[in-house]
C-alpha cells in the first residue's frame, strides 16, 4: 500500500484542531498557522505526484472499519484541483483572522482547522456516505463561527445558514440509501457508472438537486449566502465563498450529472431558468448594494450561475469552463473579500459611502483591488476569463437564448464590480478616517500576493488547470453524451425542394402525373 | 427443561430482586446513614447484573432458545442486549443521583432499592413472552416510577408529576389489560408463540380491537404521539436524576417490550398495525420537534426531545423487518448515551449556592464559564439534532436506511424532513451556550463521579463511536434475529 497521503492530510488539521482547543491565543495561531502550512506543502505533493493522464482514481485508500460504508479515499483530477483550492486558501484565512480575532482565538482557529479537514474529505471520498458525513458535518464549524465570531446579525444568519442547508441535504441522504438498495454498493467509482432506470432518476435528481442547489447557492434559494457572508468574520466569508459554495458545483459534477444523464436532461430547463435569472437578478441587486460584503456575495450567486449552466451545457467545453469559473472564483471573491476585510478592520464599516479616494493614500491596496475586481469582471488575463469563455462557448452549443442572457450578466458584472472600485478607491478623500488609513502592512501583502499570482497564472496559463481534469472531464462527457440535449440553433437540414426557386410550374396539371412516374 | 437452567437464564433478575430484599434490610435497620453504601451496593449489582447479561447474550439462544419456566421467559440475545442498556443506564443514572438530593438533604436509602426493583421490572418486560408475565414486570416497574418521582416529598411539583404520571400510568395499564384480556379471549392463549399461531389461522376484528388496545398502552409508556401529554410535566416536576432515569432506562424496557410484542405475537398482522405505528412515528417526530420551540425549563425541552426520539425509533420498527428493530435497537443504543449525558450535564449546572440550574436563561454564555461543560453539550445537542459526524446520525442512518430498505420511502423522506424543526431547538441551546454572553454565576467544580459519567457518554457519541458500528450492528442484528427471520 503506498504513503496514505490523504489521511494524512486529514489528520494533521484535525491534531491542530485538537491542540488550539487547549491553547492560549499566540501559541493557538501558530498552530494553526503551521498545521494549514504543512497541509499546503502536502497539497503541493500530492499535485506533484499526480500523474496526469493516469488512472481515473489516484491515492486510494480504503479500510472496512465502519458498518455500512467505508473509509474509502481517492482523487481525480477534480477533486485535486479542489483540494488544491482548500489548502492554499486555508494559510490566508488564519493570517486573515491573525489580528482581527481577538476573543476565544483557540476555539476559532480549532473550528478552522475542522473545517479544512471536512472540506478535503468531502472532495477525497470515494464512499457515498462518507461523502455525505463529511458534506454536512462542516455545517457544524461554519455556524459556529458564524455565531460566535459574526458581526451584529451573526445568530439570524447562522441559524438561517444551518437550517437551509441541513434541509436541502437530508433529503439527499434519503436519495443516497435508496441508491444504495438498489444498487448494492456505496463506492463512488462503481455508482459513477450504474445505470439507474430514468423514471427513478428523476427523484433521485431532485433529492440530489434540493441539496446542491442550496449550497451553490441557486436562485431563489441563495438568500441564505448574503446573510451568511455578510454576518460571518473575513475568513468565514473568504472560506464560505472560496470553498463551501464549491462543494454544490462539485456535487453536480460528481453525482448529478453522471448518475442520472437522463434526468439531468430531464431538467436541464429549470437550471437554465434558474440560472438565467440569477444572473441577471442577482447582478442587478449587487448595483444597488450600499455594503460591500453583500455586493460580493450577490456576485457569487451570480458567477455561481454561469457554474451551473456551464455543467449542464453536457459538453467538455461547458464543464471545463464551469471547473474554471469555480476555481477563478474560489480565489477572486475569496481575495475581494480579504480586500473588504483589510479596510473593516482599519474603519469597522462595510458601508461603501464612509470610504473614497483610496488610491491616495493606499496606493499598493488599491492596485491589488483593482486587480481583483478586473479578474471578478472576467478581463482576458484573468483567471475568470478562461472560465466564464469556456462555459458560455459550452453553452453556446446548446442554447444561444441562454447564451445571450448570460453574457448580459457579465456585462452587469462588470458594472457593478466597476461602481464598487470607483466609489472606494477613486475620487475624493470624503472622509477624513478613511483619508487617513495606512496602506498594506507585511502580513496583508503575505495574504494577497499569493492570491494575485494564482490569479494571474490561471489567467495566462491555464492549462496547469486543465491538464489533471481534462481525462476526467472527458470521461464525464463520455459518460453523460447519450443524453445531451441538442442544439437549439442547429442547422436544420430541411427536405430538398422538388425544383429551383424560379421554377415556373407548367400551365397543365401534366407535372403532377409525371412525378408520379418517378 | 430442568428447573436449574431456568433460575439461570433468569438470573440476572433474582440477583437483583435478592440485592434489593437484602438493601432494603439494611435500609430499614441502617437509616438514611446508609443511603451511599446502599447506593454503591446498587449500583454495583446493576453493573454485575449487566456483565450476567452479557454472558447470557451468545449462549442463552443455543440453549432451548433461553426459554425459561414454561416460555414465560425468554432469556435471548433480544433481552440480554436490552437489558445491558437497562442496566448500564440505571447504574449511570444511579451514580450522579446522591450529589442532586444531598443538598436538600432528602437523600434516603429507598432511593437505590426502588431503582433496583424497577430495574428488576425492567428485565422481566423485555424478556416477557407471556401477557402474564409483561404485566408483572410492567406494574413493578411503574409503581416504583411512580414512587421515584413524588421522591422530593417536600416539593409540590415532584408530588404533582408523581400524581399525574401514577393516574395516567394507571390508565395506560388499564388499556393494555384491557388488550391483553382481549387478545387471550380471541387467542385462548397467553402465550407469544401462541398468539402468533392463533392470529394466523383467525384474525377477527375483536382481536384487532385487543391489538389496537396493547398497542395504545405500550404507545403510552414510550410517550409517543397521541400518548406522551404526561412528558412534559412529568419531566420537569420529577427530581431531575429521576427524570434522567425516566427518558433512559426505562425508555429502553418500554421500547424494547414494544418491539418484541410488534413483531412477534403480532407479527402476521403488520399490515394492521403499520399505518398506527407510522402516524405515531411522524406525529411524534412533529409534535416532539414543534413542541420544544417554545420551552424555556431545559427539562421540559429534553421531554419534548424524548418525544421526538421516540418518532425515531418507531421508523424503525414501521418497518417491520429484522434490520428495521435492529436499527431501532442501535437507535436505542445510542439514544440511551445522549439521554444520559444531556442530563448529567444538566445536572452539574448548579449556581455557587447549590441550587439546580434549569432554565436557558441560566446557561447562557456557559462556553466561556465551563468551557469543558459547554463543549461536552455541544456534541450531545448536535448529536440529538443529528447532524454527522457525531454518533447521533448514525442511530437516524439506520432506522432511515431500514425504512428505505422496506419500501417506506416516503415515510423515510417526510420523517428526516421533520428532523430538520428538530435540529432547531437542539441549535438553540448551542447559541444560548455559544453566542450569549453569560449572565449569572455558576458554579465551576464539579464531582469526579459526574464527569466519568459524561465523558464516558460523549466518547459514544463523539466521532470515535463510528468504529463501533460495526459490533454494534452484529449485536443488534443478532438480537433482533431472536425472534425476527430475516426476509
Amino acid at each position: 500500500m503506498e504513503f496514505p497521503i490523504l489521511s494524512l492530510m486529514l489528520a494533521i488539521p484535525l491534531a491542530g484542531a485538537m491542540a488550539c482547543l487547549f491553547l492560549g491565543a499566540q501559541s493557538a495561531r501558530m498552530v494553526a498557522l503551521v498545521a494549514t502550512l504543512l497541509n499546503l506543502v502536502l497539497g503541493i505533493v500530492l499535485w506533484m505526484n499526480f500523474e496526469i493522464g493516469g488512472a481515473q482514481w489516484q491515492f486510494v485508500e480504503r479500510a472496512e472499519i465502519f458498518a455500512g460504508f467505508s473509509y474509502a479515499l481517492g482523487i481525480d483530477g477534480i477533486a485535486l484541483m479542489l483540494i488544491m483550492l482548500s489548502v492554499f486558501l486555508m494559510p490566508i484565512c488564519i493570517l486573515a483572522s491573525w489580528d482581527a480575532i481577538e476573543k476565544r482565538v483557540g476555539e476559532y482557529m480549532s473550528a478552522f482547522l475542522l473545517m479544512e479537514v471536512l472540506m478535503i474529505g468531502v472532495f477525497a471520498a470515494q464512499d457515498m456516505f462518507l461523502f455525505y458525513i463529511f458534506f454536512e458535518a462542516g455545517l457544524i464549524p461554519m455556524y459556529l463561527i458564524i455565531g460566535v465570531w459574526g458581526g451584529d446579525n451573526r445568530i439570524y444568519a447562522s441559524y438561517k445558514f444551518f437550517l437551509y442547508t441541513l434541509l436541502g441535504s437530508v433529503l439527499m441522504l434519503i436519495a443516497m440509501m435508496w441508491m444504495v438498495n438498489e444498487a448494492g454498493t456505496t463506492d463512488i467509482p462503481t455508482l459513477l457508472n450504474y445505470d439507474f432506470p430514468p423514471a427513478a432518476q428523476t427523484w433521485l435528481w431532485l433529492a440530489f438537486f434540493a441539496s446542491f442547489a442550496v449550497k451553490m447557492p441557486m436562485w431563489p434559494v441563495h438568500t441564505w449566502l448574503p446573510d451568511a457572508h455578510v454576518q460571518a468574520p473575513t475568513a468565514g466569508s473568504v472560506i464560505l465563498a472560496g470553498v463551501l459554495l464549491k462543494l454544490g458545483g462539485y456535487g453536480f459534477i460528481r453525482f448529478s450529472l453522471p448518475m442520472f444523464p437522463e434526468a439531468s436532461e430531464q431538467f436541464a430547463w429549470l437550471v437554465y431558468i434558474l440560472s438565467m435569472v440569477a444572473v441577471i437578478y442577482t447582478s442587478l441587486v449587487a448595483l444597488v448594494q450600499n455594503d460591500m460584503k453583500k455586493l460580493i456575495a450577490y456576485s457569487s450567486v451570480a458567477h455561481m450561475a454561469i457554474v451551473t449552466v456551464g455543467l449542464f451545457a453536457f459538453n467538455v467545453q461547458g464543464i471545463e469552463g464551469a471547473m474554471m469559473v469555480m476555481l477563478g472564483h474560489g480565489l477572486v471573491s475569496g481575495a475581494l473579500f480579504l480586500c473588504v476585510g483589510v479596510i473593516y478592520d482599519r474603519l469597522h464599516t462595510r458601508e461603501i459611502a464612509r470610504y473614497g479616494g483610496l488610491s491616495i493614500n493606499m496606493p499598493k491596496y488599491a492596485l491589488f483591488f483593482l486587480l481583483f475586481t478586473m479578474a471578478s469582471i472576467g478581463l482576458p488575463g484573468t483567471s475568470n476569463f478562461i472560465g466564464e469563455f469556456l462555459a458560455l462557448a459550452g453553452i453556446y452549443k446548446v442554447s444561444t437564448l441562454v447564451t445571450l442572457v448570460c453574457t448580459t450578466g457579465i456585462i452587469l458584472g462588470a458594472a457593478y464590480m466597476l461602481y464598487l472600485y470607483r466609489r472606494v478607491a477613486f475620487g475624493d478623500q470624503k472622509n477624513a478616517d478613511a483619508a487617513a488609513m495606512p496602506d498594506l502592512n507585511a502580513r496583508e501583502w503575505a495574504m494577497l500576493a499569493p492570491i494575485a499570482a494564482a490569479v494571474l497564472w490561471m489567467g495566462v496559463y491555464p492549462e496547469s488547470f486543465l491538464a489533471p481534469m481534462r481525462q476526467d472531464i472527458a470521461a464525464l462527457e463520455a459518460r453523460i453524451a447519450r443524453a445531451a440535449p441538442d442544439f437549439d440553433a442547429d442547422n436544420v437540414i430541411g427536405t430538398p425542394r422538388e425544383h429551383n426557386a424560379n421554377y415556373v410550374a407548367p400551365a397543365h396539371g401534366e407535372g403532377h402525373g409525371e412525378e408520379g412516374a418517378h | 427443561m430442568s428447573y436449574a437452567t431456568s433460575l439461570y437464564l433468569t438470573g440476572a433478575e433474582i440477583g437483583l430482586s435478592l440485592t434489593g430484599l437484602v438493601l432494603l434490610l439494611v435500609a430499614a435497620w441502617g437509616g438514611t446513614k446508609s443511603a451511599r453504601l446502599l447506593t454503591m451496593v446498587s449500583v454495583a449489582a446493576l453493573i454485575g447484573a449487566a456483565i450476567f447479561s452479557i454472558g447470557l447474550f451468545d449462549r442463552a439462544t443455543s440453549e432451548v432458545a433461553g426459554r425459561a419456566f414454561g416460555d414465560l421467559y425468554r432469556a435471548d440475545a433480544f433481552g440480554s442486549f436490552a437489558k445491558i442498556l437497562i442496566y448500564l443506564a440505571s447504574a449511570a443514572v444511579l451514580v450522579v443521583t446522591p450529589r442532586f438530593f444531598a443538598q436538600s438533604g432528602s437523600y434516603r436509602a429507598e432511593y437505590p432499592v426502588l431503582l433496583l426493583f424497577n430495574a428488576v421490572g425492567m428485565g422481566m418486560m423485555v424478556s416477557a413472552t407471556d401477557l402474564m408475565t409483561l404485566y408483572i414486570g410492567l406494574e413493578m416497574s411503574s409503581l416504583s416510577s411512580y414512587v421515584l418521582a413524588s421522591f422530593l416529598k417536600q416539593d409540590g411539583r415532584s408530588s404533582e408529576a408523581g400524581l399525574k404520571y401514577f393516574v395516567l400510568g394507571a390508565l395506560a395499564s388499564g388499556i393494555i389489560l384491557y388488550g391483553v384480556s382481549l387478545v387471550y379471549g380471541f387467542t385462548g392463549s397467553t402465550n407469544y408463540e401462541g398468539i402468533r399461531a392463533a392470529f394466523e389461522t383467525n384474525f377477527s376484528t375483536g382481536a384487532l380491537f385487543g391489538v389496537v388496545f396493547v398497542l395504545a398502552g405500550l404507545a403510552f409508556k414510550v410517550s409517543a404521539v397521541p400518548f406522551h401529554m404526561w412528558t412534559p410535566d412529568v419531566y420537569e416536576g420529577a427530581p431531575t436524576p429521576v427524570t434522567a432515569f425516566f427518558a433512559s432506562a426505562p425508555k429502553v424496557a418500554a421500547m424494547g417490550m414494544l418491539l418484541r410484542m410488534a413483531m412477534d405475537p403480532f407479527a402476521g398482522e403488520v399490515d394492521s398495525w403499520r399505518q398506527i405505528v407510522i402516524f405515531s412515528a411522524l406525529a411524534s417526530i412533529v409534535v416532539g420537534a414543534l413542541g420544544a420551540i417554545g420551552q424555556q425549563n431545559l427539562k421540559r425541552l429534553l421531554a419534548y426531545s424524548s418525544i421526538n426520539n421516540v418518532g425515531f425509533i418507531l421508523i424503525g420498527l414501521a418497518a417491520a423487518t429484522q434490520a428495521g428493530v435492529a436499527a431501532s435497537l442501535t437507535y436505542v443504543a445510542i439514544y440511551v448515551a445522549m439521554t444520559v449525558g444531556s442530563f448529567t450535564a444538566l445536572l452539574m449546572l448548579r449556581a455557587p449556592d447549590g441550587t439546580n440550574l434549569e432554565t436557558f436563561a441560566d446557561i447562557s454564555g456557559l462556553s466561556t464559564k465551563r468551557p469543558a461543560l459547554a463543549w461536552s453539550l455541544l456534541a450531545v445537542m448536535f448529536s440529538l439534532a443529528g447532524i454527522p459526524p457525531l454518533f447521533g446520525f448514525w442511530g437516524k442512518f439506520v432506522v432511515f436506511q431500514a425504512a428505505v430498505q422496506a419500501n417506506l420511502v416516503a415515510l423515510a423522506a417526510i420523517g428526516i424532513a421533520a428532523s430538520v424543526i428538530g435540529a432547531f431547538y437542539y441549535l438553540k441551546f448551542i447559541k444560548v451556550m455559544f453566542f450569549d454572553e453569560p449572565t449569572r454565576e455558576i458554579e465551576t467544580t464539579s464531582p469526579l463521579s459526574h464527569w466519568a459519567v459524561l465523558a464516558i457518554c460523549v466518547a459514544i457519541i463523539s466521532p470515535l463511536g463510528y468504529l463501533l458500528t460495526i459490533p454494534l450492528g452484529e449485536w443488534t442484528a443478532q438480537a433482533a434475529a431472536s425472534f425476527v427471520a430475516a426476509m
